[in-house]
């Protein structure tokens, strides 16, 4: 073609401005990432070491403990006691208990109204995806907050609703409590989910949904096997976050401990943790439950993302 | 290249293709639309009826938030409320509200761009080490800041830096997530054939990352900066772990201790309802303003 344009600079001219180019480009990586590795080390990688160490190491508190504990090396015993400790081991019962019931629940109720606003077949969208997404905005302990409160007998209207029906309702009994914390999570997570399908639906090639439109395929036919298969790895996502999050769970039943008797202080794992280091004081027990809780977090969105990528080759 | 192919094509595109024959959902479309739309219904009122509640319940006073029903306005004591909430412990709230502020609004904003700078220098140079390090930021991504925070603490306490401003600010600028979807995002956003052109014309590369990339991640910045205002703005783990002094306080910590108060003094009750409607307006009001941006940075996110 006629592309003759501008002689390209010989070689010999270009090769010093070249490299001062690419040496340019160094330093500019450099100064652009310098902030970041600075926090990466000073608030993962060195806290984390510390952990480890200290939870190699128990405090021996000899008589009165007057003049300081001596520090003792302990090897892995702070970690088989923790290992060993049953209300550590309930604790990630309840996280299992508590994934079964709101991994499935937030992800196929968030998928259907990301579906449903997605077919055009909803009015006043924008309203509807606002005031689904609003309690997003709500932070954490303030959800507890308000829900603890429709919770509680003599304050909830709730319960006052129910008790007109003559139906005596506890949110807060044995079997009621877990569910009651999930539906909190529930309400804070679906909008914002639900917004994650919804972007992931709306950046499709409407060509897909057409062709299988064309097909003779349905609505709810296109929504399960082509529009969902093929966002497949936003509900990946949202499994995982959602995994993660429930690992995180702490603020919710520590405003629950408050209220009633059914969740102790070592509910949660990050409970146990809390417990361990500031009404134990026992860092070396603290540190190791919190490397364990980091390595079974890892391991597990490892399993995740791994198990999801087989599932997309396979396919 | 001198070939006589026609150049006008004979299988050209014939427009759009005709509407499929009968309609989408087929004689139950009213139906469907029905469900749908009671669907939809359903969970907006699920989401709404409690913060309906929370605005309800902060016109209560102490004994009508117990005694009274929930939808009666005699007992309308806003204002009261409003005015106990400002002057209860000598102004603490206040406090608590300008803390929240500093730690969440700053703190995302100098954190959000350090994610940015980090996320663009990962997708557009190329370095040593560069995906081994990328891996460690993807690790930080799975990590949870609780599991972080006592180890955060220990390090704290050791330095003396526990109950300071700088021990819970420090740690919020760290998002490793910000930095994988400034990644992602840069990628999107900022064509390498801009930078080509301002390297042609002689800029820096520093310089064209302020003058030119950093205008085309807007977005991106944005989205990354509302995800960690929620997450400050939520954050309690850390200040409850490194804060004793509650002058300190950000608000979640702070409701959270007025909240504990209030079953010994139930005067408290009416300030948490009040208060906690307080502290959600802030993020409401970023989430309405920056919307646009936010939903188009995680579009861009969300293909890849």
């Amino acid at each position: 073609m006629s592309s003759k344009g501008a002689a390209p600079p010989s070689t010999a001219a270009a090769d010093p401005p070249r490299r001062t180019g690419r040496r340019q480009q160094r330093v500019a990586a450099a100064v652009l990432l310098t902030p970041f590795t600075a926090l990466l080390v000073a608030v993962f990688l060195v806290p984390v070491g510390y952990a480890i160490y200290l939870s190699l190491f128990s405090e021996d508190h000899e008589g009165l403990g007057f003049g300081g504990g001596r520090t003792v090396f302990t090897g892995l015993r702070s970690y088989l006691s923790v290992l060993q400790d049953p209300s550590f081991l309930s604790g990630f019962g309840t996280i299992a208990l508590y994934c079964v019931i709101f991994v499935p629940l937030v992800v196929i109720s968030a998928l259907a109204l990301g579906l449903l606003l997605d077919s055009g077949l909803v009015r006043m969208r924008r309203t509807a995806q606002m005031l689904v997404y609003l309690p997003h905005a709500v932070p954490g302990i303030i959800a507890a907050v308000i829900w603890l409160y429709l919770y509680t007998p003599g304050l909830s209207p709730v319960i006052k609703l129910f008790a007109q029906a003559d139906i005596t309702i506890d949110f807060l009994g044995l079997h009621t409590v877990l569910p009651s914390i999930v539906n909190i999570a529930l309400w804070s997570g679906l909008g914002y989910n639900m917004i994650i399908f919804y972007a992931a639906l709306q950046a499709l090639p409407r060509e897909v949904i057409e062709a299988a439109t064309i097909d003779g395929a349905g609505g709810i036919r296109t929504a399960l096997q082509v529009k969902v298969p093929i966002i497949r790895g936003s509900v990946v996502m949202v499994c995982m976050f959602s995994l993660i999050g429930a690992l995180q769970l702490f603020t919710e039943p520590m405003l629950m401990n408050q209220a009633t008797p059914m969740v102790n202080s070592r509910f949660t794992p990050n409970m146990y943790i809390y417990d361990a280091a500031f009404r134990r004081n026992n860092y070396g027990l603290a540190s190791a439950a919190s490397i364990i809780l980091l390595i079974v977090t890892c391991v597990l969105s490892y399993a995740v993302t791994r198990w999801s990528g087989r599932r997309e080759r396979r396919a | 290249m001198t070939t006589t192919t026609p150049t006008t094509p004979v299988n050209a595109p014939q427009g759009p293709p005709a509407r499929p024959l009968g309609k989408p959902f087929g004689r139950s479309k009213l139906t469907s639309r029905g469900i749908a739309n009671a669907v939809v219904l359903i969970a907006a009122l699920y989401t709404m009826l409690p913060a309906l509640w929370l605005l309800l319940a902060s016109t209560k006073n102490a004994d009508a938030l117990f005694g009274s029903d929930i939808l009666s306005f005699g007992d309308f004591s806003f204002g009261r409320n409003l005015s106990d909430l400002f002057s209860m412990d000598g102004g603490l709230y206040g406090e608590w509200y300008v803390n929240s502020l500093l730690y969440a609004v700053v703190g995302a904003l100098v954190g959000s761009l350090i994610s940015v700078a980090a996320g663009y220098a990962f997708d557009k140079y190329e370095f040593r080490h560069k995906e081994k390090l990328f891996g460690l930021v993807l690790t930080g991504v799975m990590v949870p800041p609780t599991v972080l925070a006592l180890p955060l603490y220990l390090v704290a306490s050791n330095i003396g830096m526990v109950n300071t401003f700088w021990s819970v600010f420090i740690p919020v600028l760290f998002n490793p997530f910000g930095v994988y979807l400034a990644r992602l995002l840069s990628s999107g956003y900022v064509p390498n054939e801009v930078l080509e052109a301002s390297r042609v014309d002689g800029a820096g590369e520093l310089q064209t990352y302020v003058r030119v990339s950093l205008r085309m991640l807007g977005p991106g910045f944005v989205t990354v900066f509302l995800f960690q205002l929620t997450a400050i703005w939520n954050n309690f783990f850390l200040p409850m772990v490194m804060l004793s002094d509650q002058h300190l306080y950000p608000l979640s910590l702070g409701l959270y201790t007025w909240n504990s108060a209030a079953t010994v003094s139930p005067e408290y009750y009416p300030l948490v309802v009040i208060g906690s409607l307080l502290a959600v307006v802030p993020l409401i009001v970023a989430f309405v303003m920056l919307q646009r941006y936010w939903k188009s940075g995680l579009t861009a996110g969300s293909v890849k």
